[in-house]
């Protein structure tokens, strides 16, 4: 039933681009919010599936051995959660498009189809026919509904993708000629030569990883971020940079586990880095939805640390980030994208600072102040129950990256209180220098579609992180089925 | 074996030129029978198609000359329909008076690429070539009112002349050296005997000749004029059917006339041979291509530097030989053909519109004419490869044929480039698209009128490359079960 989403999504997004526009936004909402039904039924059926289980299965390509062949895990029905929801969120945040809307939901509904798409693959040649469909939906959202520096954004992105895609590329073709199959799982147990892993893992690792924001290949994701359309951002922070982080694990760590054990002292490293770096750079932007932007690459170091550990710990706590990430991560982008910037007309913290926006628009401010909780890793949200897992699963490999980490963290938290305080509560002295007319022409009333959006993110960060066993009942037995890992 | 069954086993051919003639004639009798004569021709090559379906499939005549195979009917069949689309693509295109003649000249020339892919023999080979080339001369330099028409075509004339005239002596040195015209017996022979300088001197010239006509570097020079400035449904054609007539007969004549003396091109083991040469031209080709391409204003100056790009991946499925390899690099330049076609196709009707074609021209496009833009999009996204366009698999198959290929990843460093290049390609593949789709800045232009017979043929090209990419089977089963 899952791989219903799947179609349901293409057909919806095909429908979009040819029926009159008048019906386009509601057929988006309601193929996405098909989507997220069936991905939650699905999700709540199947507990404790363990290993990769096959769904769908027929030959596609026998000449060359390719199967459409889709398989579910925890994992997988994990991510599938979070891109439905996500999704769905997404098109109540595009309630207001007004330009070309067809065009834009076909785009928007073919990231969501094509990233169902790779959490089920079970075949390496669909699973990279879906990855790379992915990227030119995202180049025509920029280009076309975006905003500041949008061509610039569209291209960088769009070519750091396929840069990614290019070496992803060789790492299959060399796991599929020296294994002689597609099949993944078929693959995961073949035993690839010592020679073949040292030098195939890293090309495969670094490909997903781009996609995924490690650091110093990461300078995609801000731009990008910043360039799309508030739906764009969404499906970016929320799906697509997941798309990566699952690829290295479900494709990268799978097949090459030798590979993996030789390289992953760097892996943890970079991620390090990256969860430092891209926090620090955070604290100093100006631009609310740089901010958001860093962050988001902060917190992927987080998925590539968990990863690192290579335990069932840490991959566990790696999975639940990416879910955690996808819906905090696009909630903040909602708020500053859909509810600041069109009231406003400015991201920049320092002119947001005098607009009190607290009193204008409390609804934003009491969202964001709930997703700025989330994102820092407050206890009761979803990003506490991930980190705490990933660091859990990180001291056992490598104590010393946990407390560069938690450095990390303290900077994650300032960035986060200095955007909130000068996005929502800034001082009182410069409120006074604001003319009343500029103040009175912000509408702060916040539309249904936003407030029901807003509603489903926080919802499913606070309902993950006050319960989180929900979501690791299904995503450890995956884990540790992992050949890898035994 | 008496006439009438020769006869019958050349009917394909036959008829292609009884309609050439037909055309002719009607062009003669009328001065407005345009219409009529595009009829003609199109019914004509639809025939020919049937016919090649009707005949037997396993006939070899006069050592190889006229060889009935399964690969052969396939590609005469591909190179036909590549034909029909370019004729019904040209049909109002208003460059010349004397459209009758111009039809005339395109059937000529497929009929030399229905030679060229229905023969197994060095003589006729040539002659399939030189009757594709003439033909070819004669349809770049067509629009007699303009001097860069002129120009393309002189130009292509002497680089083809000069290029012929290496195959020719490079043909009679192999046919020196081992005494036959046949490429199986010429394989036999090279494999029996050994190998003396003096052959690799006739191997290197012959391809020159087919480098030439498959435009890649350093061959190259002659086509970016020839595609930007010969009347557009010839540039087509020399862009699509003449290109997959070279490439079966490169294939044949390298993997089964050459092939004791294919050496290697393995980064670890490299060896003397055709498919170093072949990977060095593919090596030129790509990088060339497609840092040219990167800074190109004119639309079919793009397609033509980026033609010498897609002819570097395709030899890559020459360089890993075999049967895979082979049927790889016939995938690719099939779906290539059908994919350019399209493309100009569109900046056919753009250019009457607009007046040129220039990236400037393109400007908006998807407010004057979706469906173009859409068609243009699939074309130009199955030329970056990605998927789920035809293009995609193409690539995907080349690479895991040339991944494949060597001991121990030995093309690797190949793959790697040519990939290297597609992320170049889609660079300028992109920039083209934001021009199309983004809004013009001059204001809101007219839309686009065309007839409703390129309405259908675009959108059934993009749809069967978009068919295609989601279902290969349909074309790769076809070339595999025609390989033996």
């Amino acid at each position: 039933m899952i791989a219903w989403t799947i179609y349901l999504t293409f057909g919806g997004a095909l429908l979009c681009l040819f029926l009159p526009r008048a019906f386009s936004r509601w057929l988006a909402l309601f193929t996405a919010a098909a989507g997220c039904a069936i991905s939650s039924v699905a999700f709540l059926q199947t507990a404790n599936v363990g290993p990769f289980q096959t769904i769908v299965r027929t030959p596609w390509v026998p000449a060359l051995g390719m199967e459409y062949h889709l398989a579910v895990d925890g994992v997988s029905l994990t991510m599938v959660l979070v891109t439905g929801i996500t999704a769905l969120s997404a098109v109540l945040f595009s309630w207001d498009v007004e330009k070309r809307p067809n065009e834009f939901f076909f785009w928007l509904l073919l990231v969501v189809a094509g990233s169902y798409g790779v959490f089920l693959s079970a075949d390496l040649f669909l699973f990279f026919v879906f990855y790379e469909l992915v990227i030119v939906p995202k180049f025509f959202l920029i280009l076309i509904w975006g905003s500041t520096n949008k061509e610039y954004g569209a291209m960088k992105l769009t070519l750091y993708s396929f840069f990614g895609g290019a070496l992803v590329f060789i790492g299959i073709l060399a796991a599929y000629v020296a294994g002689g199959s597609l099949d993944l799982q078929q693959l995961a147990r073949f035993q690839f030569t010592p020679q073949l892993q040292s030098w195939a893992f890293p090309i495969l690792f670094l490909g997903f990883a781009v996609l995924a924001g490690i650091w110093p290949l990461h300078t995609w994701a801000p731009t990008g971020h910043v360039a799309a359309p508030t739906a764009g951002s969404m499906l970016l922070a929320g799906i697509v940079m997941k798309l990566g982080g699952y690829g290295a694990l479900r494709v990268a760590l799978n097949l090459f586990p030798q590979g993996f054990q030789m390289w992953r002292d760097w892996i943890a490293i970079i991620a390090v880095i990256g969860i430092i770096y891209a926090a620090a750079v955070a604290l100093r932007q100006r631009d609310l939805k740089f901010v958001i932007g860093y962050s988001s690459v902060s917190h992927m170091g987080f998925v590539l640390l968990g990863q690192a550990s290579a335990n069932a710990l840490g991959l566990g706590g790696a999975v639940l980030q990416m879910f955690s990430h996808g819906v905090i991560g696009a909630l903040l982008f909602a708020i500053a994208g859909r509810m600041i910037y069109p009231r406003t007309h400015t991201r920049d913290l320092e002119e947001l600072a005098g607009m009190n926006l607290n009193h204008l628009m409390p609804f934003a401010a009491f969202a964001f102040v709930l997703a700025s909780a989330a994102s820092m890793g407050i206890p009761g949200f979803s990003g506490f129950a991930a980190e705490i897992t990933i660091l859990l699963g990180a001291w056992k490999a490598y104590p010393a990256a946990v407390w560069l980490t938690g450095l990390g963290m303290v900077l994650v938290a300032a960035f986060t209180l200095r955007a909130l305080r000068k996005a929502f509560f800034g001082d009182s002295l410069h409120l006074d220098q604001t003319s009343g007319h500029e103040r009175s022409t912000i509408d702060g009333r916040i539309t249904v579609p936003e407030k029901l959006g807003a509603a489903l993110l926080i919802f499913t960060t606070l309902a993950a992180g006050i319960y989180p066993k929900f979501l690791f009942d299904r995503i450890m037995p995956a884990v540790e089925a992992m050949r890898f890992l035994r | 074996m008496n006439y009438l069954e020769l006869l019958k086993l050349a009917a394909p051919e036959a008829i292609v030129v009884i309609s050439a003639l037909a055309v002719l004639t009607i062009g003669l009798t009328s001065d407005r029978a345009c219409r009529l004569a595009s009829a003609v021709a199109l019914l004509g090559l639809a025939i020919s198609a049937g016919a090649v379906l009707v005949l037997p499939q396993n006939v070899t005549l006069f050592g190889g000359m006229l060889s009935l195979t399964p690969l052969a009917s396939l590609f005469k069949i591909v190179c036909l329909a590549l034909a029909f689309f370019t004729i019904l693509l040209a049909r109002t295109d208003s460059f010349t008076r004397d459209h009758a003649e111009y039809l005339a000249m395109l059937l000529l020339a497929t009929i030399g690429l229905m030679l060229l892919v229905g023969s197994e023999e060095l003589l006729m080979i040539f002659i399939g070539l030189e009757l594709t080339g003439l033909s070819l001369y004669v349809l770049t330099g067509f629009a007699r009112q303009e001097g860069r028409s002129a120009e393309a075509g002189l130009k292509y004339f002497l680089f083809g002349s000069t290029a012929s005239a290496f195959t020719l002596f490079g043909l009679s040195l192999v046919y020196g050296m081992t005494g036959t015209t046949g490429l199986a017996a010429i394989g036999a022979k090279l494999g029996a005997t050994p190998v003396q300088p003096l052959l690799y001197a006739g191997l290197v010239m012959t391809l020159i000749g087919f480098a030439f006509k498959i435009a890649a570097a350093p061959f190259h020079l002659w086509a970016p004029d020839a595609y930007q400035g010969a009347p557009i449904p010839s540039a087509a054609f020399i862009a699509s059917a003449s290109k997959v007539a070279s490439f079966v007969v490169l294939g044949k004549l390298l993997l089964v006339g050459f092939a004791p003396i294919h050496g290697s091109a393995d980064w670890h083991a490299a060896a003397g041979g055709w498919v170093a040469i072949i990977a060095a031209i593919a090596v030129l080709s790509i990088v060339i291509g497609n840092l040219v391409a990167l800074v190109q204003k004119n639309l079919r100056r793009l397609l033509a530097y980026s033609a010498v790009a897609h002819a570097g991946y395709t030899l890559l499925g020459l360089a890993a030989g075999g049967r895979e390899g082979f049927s790889a690099t016939l995938f690719y330049t099939t779906i290539y053909a059908f994919t350019l076609v399209g493309a100009f196709g569109i900046v056919a009707l753009v250019s009457r519109e607009t007046g040129g074609d220039d990236l400037q021209n393109f400007a908006g496009l998807r407010a004057r004419s979706p469906l173009l833009a859409g068609c243009m999009a699939i074309f130009l996204l199955s030329l970056a490869g990605l998927p789920p366009l035809a293009g995609f698999f193409g690539k995907f198959y080349l690479f895991s044929a040339a991944m494949r290929a060597g001991e121990n990843h030995g093309l690797l460093w190949l793959v790697a480039l040519a990939l290297f290049g597609s992320l170049i390609s889609l660079y300028y593949y992109l920039v083209v698209l934001k021009i199309v789709f983004m809004e013009a800045d001059t204001g809101s232009l007219p839309r686009l009128q065309f007839d409703l017979t390129q309405r259908v043929t675009l959108s059934f090209l993009a749809g069967a490359i978009l068919l295609l990419g989601i279902l290969p089977q349909t074309l790769v089963g076809r070339i595999l079960a025609a390989l033996p």
